[in-house]
């Protein structure tokens, strides 16, 4: 039956845990933790992702290299993480646009318009640490780990949109084949291992910066000490660990 | 004769109670996954398999080990945070066997202008181009290394760009006039040579500059009447400056 299926390739699965890290440590990344200071501990962790959006030129390999990773439809509605053009116009309007997520980067802006001026902001989901979409889960599919991060247990997801109708940010979307819940991990399967999110490993310019709260090491940490920080929508009172430096007071 | 007799109700009552505890408990053991409530409310396994999902982006540490030229030659370069999997794509299984799966190599323009073409969003000091008018045709790399794009030094020598005629000149009769003899061309031209446009001669009397009889500029110039040779015509019209032995 289906659910002896998964529980086998579960199994297979977690046998292949410890051959993957094996065969990293081999490779040899410089930085791979797990290999060199024993198994993974969630508990000495606790993540966060800064974002400098005054050096992001919109070129869109984030939102591409996260769909490769993460195996996310390629479909332009579903995006784990993506990038908006926000362009404030002579009157003080501010129009957004994000053709295809950013991926493949972006049109100039139309001839003839009156734009003040103009700038891209990544987004993802925030990695609240009150998230209302695990509040509002009403079985526990998703949840918030020991190192920081919300995740979404698939096999215990029912699908039901309580989630995607909480979250502020508009991070979460069901996914078609499997119908439940997704949404960015910080690239779980990376991190505990001692890479890099897709989307940080692949940004150009470091916009994106990845690191863990409270560790003075962290690049994170020198963003914090250089720049003012901002998080999106704070009246919600979510508390993201999505920080964003010099961001201007139209992003929503 | 028993002192207390357990109600019938009561032993009814524990029997329900009994079934309803059995049928909780397998309800539980059924539905609640093994790992449930380890560390919160959610299965412990659920972190497991989230990290053991395949990878598909390596990092640039990994490839360096074995490309290490290329990443030395990189990380000097205004190439140094850029991902070597941003522009070859995700090579995790490259990594794994460098035989059995190569990485995309892109060429032509698309790519690099992706990141460097003009666009009024773009934070200022970013090096953007024109796509159009720079250098349109060929691709970038004819210029710039992706590795190290460092843009080429601008050419000091009118060879660089206009080859056919220098190697034209440089085999005829006047090979050792230097271009600069006969066009005054500003440095600018090297840069942007349609804006910057070099002086051409005008008038015949230009080239009787040495070759006027009687003219002493150059000895081994040969002589011709300039009032009679040629009549009114300008001199190129019959002899192709570049080359001006083939009539
Ligand atoms: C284990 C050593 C090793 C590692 C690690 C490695 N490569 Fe390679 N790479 C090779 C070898 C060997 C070749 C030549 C293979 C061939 O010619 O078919 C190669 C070729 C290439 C090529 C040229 C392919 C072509 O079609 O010409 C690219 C691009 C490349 N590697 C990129 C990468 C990137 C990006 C990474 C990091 C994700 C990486 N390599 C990591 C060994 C490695
Ligand atoms: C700016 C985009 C870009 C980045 C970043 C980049 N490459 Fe390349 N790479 C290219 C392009 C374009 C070519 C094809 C060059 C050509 O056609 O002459 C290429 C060619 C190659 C080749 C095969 C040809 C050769 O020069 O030997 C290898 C191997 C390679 N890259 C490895 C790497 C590695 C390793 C990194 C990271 C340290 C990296 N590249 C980063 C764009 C890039
Ligand atoms: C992923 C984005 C990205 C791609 C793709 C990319 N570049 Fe760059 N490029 C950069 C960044 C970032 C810099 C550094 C800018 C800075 O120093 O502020 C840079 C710098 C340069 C410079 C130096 C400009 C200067 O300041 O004089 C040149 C030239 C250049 N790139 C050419 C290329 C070419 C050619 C390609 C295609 C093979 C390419 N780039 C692909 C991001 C990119
Ligand atoms: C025919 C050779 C040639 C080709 C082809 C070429 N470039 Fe250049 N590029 C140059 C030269 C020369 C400069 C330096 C010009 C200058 O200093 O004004 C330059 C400068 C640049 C700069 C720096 C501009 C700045 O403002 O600092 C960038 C970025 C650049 N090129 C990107 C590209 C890209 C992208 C392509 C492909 C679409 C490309 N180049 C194709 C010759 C070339
Ligand atoms: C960077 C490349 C480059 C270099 C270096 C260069 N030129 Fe040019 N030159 C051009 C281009 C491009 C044109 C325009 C050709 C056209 O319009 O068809 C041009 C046009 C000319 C013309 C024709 C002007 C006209 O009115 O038709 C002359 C003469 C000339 N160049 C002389 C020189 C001389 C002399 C030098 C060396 C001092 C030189 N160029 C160096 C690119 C260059
Ligand atoms: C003896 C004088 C002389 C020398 C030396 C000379 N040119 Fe010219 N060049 C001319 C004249 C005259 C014309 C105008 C031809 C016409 O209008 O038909 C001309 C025209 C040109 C043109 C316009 C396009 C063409 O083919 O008509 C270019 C480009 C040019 N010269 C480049 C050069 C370069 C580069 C050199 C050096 C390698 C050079 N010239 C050396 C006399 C000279
Ligand atoms: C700076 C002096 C100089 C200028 C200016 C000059 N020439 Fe010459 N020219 C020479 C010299 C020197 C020779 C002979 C080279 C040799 O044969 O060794 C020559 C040879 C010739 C020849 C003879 C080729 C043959 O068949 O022997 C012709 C025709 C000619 N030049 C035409 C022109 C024209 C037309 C102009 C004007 C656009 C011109 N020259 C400008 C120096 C000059
Ligand atoms: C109507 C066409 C025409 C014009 C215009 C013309 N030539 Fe000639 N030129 C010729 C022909 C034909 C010859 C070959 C005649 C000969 O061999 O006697 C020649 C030969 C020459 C020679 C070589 C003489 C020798 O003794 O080898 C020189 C030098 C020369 N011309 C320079 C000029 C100059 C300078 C001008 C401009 C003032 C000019 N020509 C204009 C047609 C022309």
């Amino acid at each position: 039956m289906s659910k002896d299926l998964k529980r086998r390739e579960f199994l297979a699965r977690f046998i292949q845990l410890p051959c993957a890290a094996m065969v990293f440590g081999a490779v040899g990344t410089g930085d791979n933790k797990a290999a060199a200071e024993g198994p993974y501990r969630a508990e000495d962790h606790l993540y966060a992702m800064g974002i400098q959006v005054d050096r992001c030129i919109g070129c869109g390999l984030c939102a591409e290299a996260c769909k490769n990773e993460n195996n996310v439809l390629k479909e332009p509605y579903f995006f784990r993480t993506w990038i908006e053009r926000y362009s404030i116009m002579m009157d003080g309007e501010a129009e957004v646009d994000s053709p295809r997520g950013g991926i493949g980067g972006f049109p100039p802006l139309e001839e003839g318009s009156e734009v003040m001026r103009s700038f891209f902001v990544p987004k993802l989901c925030n990695q609240c640490d009150k998230p209302p979409c695990v509040q509002v889960c009403p079985v526990g599919a998703t949840f918030k780990t020991e190192d920081g991060v919300i995740l979404v247990d698939e096999s215990y997801c029912i699908g039901c949109r309580y989630c995607v109708q909480a979250c502020p940010y508009g991070a979460r979307y069901i996914d078609p084949r499997t119908l439940t819940a997704d949404k960015c991990t910080f690239c779980y399967q990376r991190i505990t291992k001692g890479l890099l999110p897709a989307c940080v490993e692949v940004c150009p310019t470091q916009t994106r910066v990845f690191g863990e709260l409270g560790t003075r090491s962290s690049p994170l940490h020198r963003m914090k000490r250089q720049s003012s920080i901002q998080v999106l929508k704070p009246a919600m009172n979510t508390e993201p660990k999505v920080l964003y430096s010099d961001l201007d007071g139209e992003v929503r | 004769m028993r002192l207390w007799k357990i109600p019938d109700q009561v032993i009814r009552l524990a029997v329900l109670i009994v079934i309803a505890l059995a049928v909780l408990i397998v309800v539980r053991l059924r539905f609640i996954p093994d790992s449930f409530g380890e560390i919160g409310h959610y299965r412990t396994d659920a972190l497991k398999e989230q990290a053991a999902l395949t990878l598909h982006y390596a990092g640039m540490q990994a490839c360096i080990e074995c490309h290490d030229d290329i990443g030395e030659m990189k990380a000097a370069s205004y190439h140094r945070n850029l991902s070597c999997e941003g522009c070859h794509g995700p090579a995790f299984k490259h990594v794994d066997d460098p035989g059995e799966f190569s990485p995309a190599v892109a060429a032509g323009r698309i790519m690099c202008v992706r990141c460097h073409g003009y666009l009024a969003s773009r934070p200022t000091g970013f090096p953007q181009i024109i796509e159009a008018i720079h250098n349109p045709v060929e691709p970038c790399t004819a210029c710039h290394d992706p590795h190290d794009p460092t843009p080429p030094e601008v050419p000091e020598d009118c060879s660089a760009c206009h080859a056919e005629i220098a190697r034209t000149k440089a085999v005829s009769h006047h090979w050792s006039l230097s271009c600069e003899t006969c066009h005054e061309a500003s440095p600018e031209h090297r840069q942007s040579p349609r804006s910057f446009l070099p002086k051409k001669p005008t008038e015949r009397a230009f080239c009787g500059q040495c070759h006027g009889n009687g003219s002493s500029s150059r000895e081994s110039a040969p002589q011709i009447d300039l009032n009679e040779h040629g009549g009114r015509y300008l001199c190129w019209q019959c002899h192709y400056p570049h080359h001006p032995e083939g009539r």
